[in-house]
């Protein structure tokens, strides 16, 4: 059953990956984005992650959403009607990347890892929480310092005008 | 489900991610390569620690982290695509080769 689940949302991930640089329309492409994150999402969930599963389901849901605007405002070939080559370089971004999976493949498949250690414990989450509240709190210190200079970089860089400039300059 | 068929996976989601990443033309279509890049990366952590090392929880932070660099990925790709549109009417990477080598 873990089987046919994992392989089933492995396919799709992979599918929907590729469907994102195939479809037409850059908002199918968004959702095409959010299918192969929510297989990722139900993986984790079958390794037992179940906090970061639902976390990963519940936050690309709402990023795609807000992405899906931004397409539709950024979208080249709008509604089919200016039918366009959307790549560039396509032989070599082709080559470059099957040169690199086949490079990863390689090295997973031949790298003897390492037998596991330790086991799951009851509660994942509970060891998450605690890891990042003790030996990992620099992690979590440096994720919200990055947040709030990507708050604040975000909205200068979009805003059109300065802190002190006037709406309509006289 | 083994650790090598996780793996294999994390790899061809990067893969498909680089594709993207190098082959678009829309700066927003290049995002979506980045975004597809460290999803693999989400996965390769969470079969890293569930396979490796499931006693001690650097793979789920690891995890958090890479959903963490997803969404501020997006959120400063966007305000520099804004940016650059609003100062020179640009969208495509072809518009903003500047620092090319």
């Amino acid at each position: 059953m873990q089987v046919a689940a994992f392989w089933a949302l492995a396919v799709t991930a992979v599918a929907s990956g590729v469907a994102v640089f195939r479809v037409d329309s850059m908002a199918r492409a968004t959702f095409a984005l959010l299918a192969s994150f929510l297989c990722v999402g139900g993986l984790l969930l079958l390794l037992d992650l179940h906090y970061l599963g639902a976390l990963v389901v519940l936050m690309m849901i709402m990023e795609m959403l807000v992405m899906a605007v931004f397409m539709v405002m950024y979208m080249m070939n709008p509604a089919g009607l200016m039918p366009m080559t959307m790549i560039h370089n396509g032989r070599w971004a082709l080559g470059i990347s099957v040169a690199v999976f086949a490079a990863l493949a390689a090295g997973i498949v031949l790298t003897p890892w390492p037998p596991r250690r330790g086991a799951p414990p009851d509660d994942p989450t509970y060891a998450l929480g605690e890891a990042i509240m003790g030996p990992k709190m620099l992690v979590m210190m440096g994720i919200g310092l990055a947040i709030l200079a990507t708050m604040i970089g975000s909205v200068v860089l979009s805003t059109d005008r300065g802190r002190y400039d006037r709406e309509d300059p006289r | 489900m083994t650790l090598d068929a996780f793996l294999l996976l994390a790899a061809a989601l990067f893969s498909v991610g680089l594709y993207g990443a190098l082959s678009q033309q829309s700066i927003v279509m290049l995002m979506m390569g980045l975004e597809l890049m460290v999803n693999g990366i989400v996965v390769a952590g969470g079969a890293f620690w569930y396979y490796i090392a499931p006693g001690a929880a650097d793979g789920q932070v690891l995890v958090l982290v890479a959903v963490t660099v997803m969404a501020l990925e997006m959120a400063m790709g966007f305000a520099v695509v804004t940016a650059l549109f609003r100062a020179r009417d640009a969208d495509l990477t072809d518009d903003a080769e500047d620092l090319r080598g």
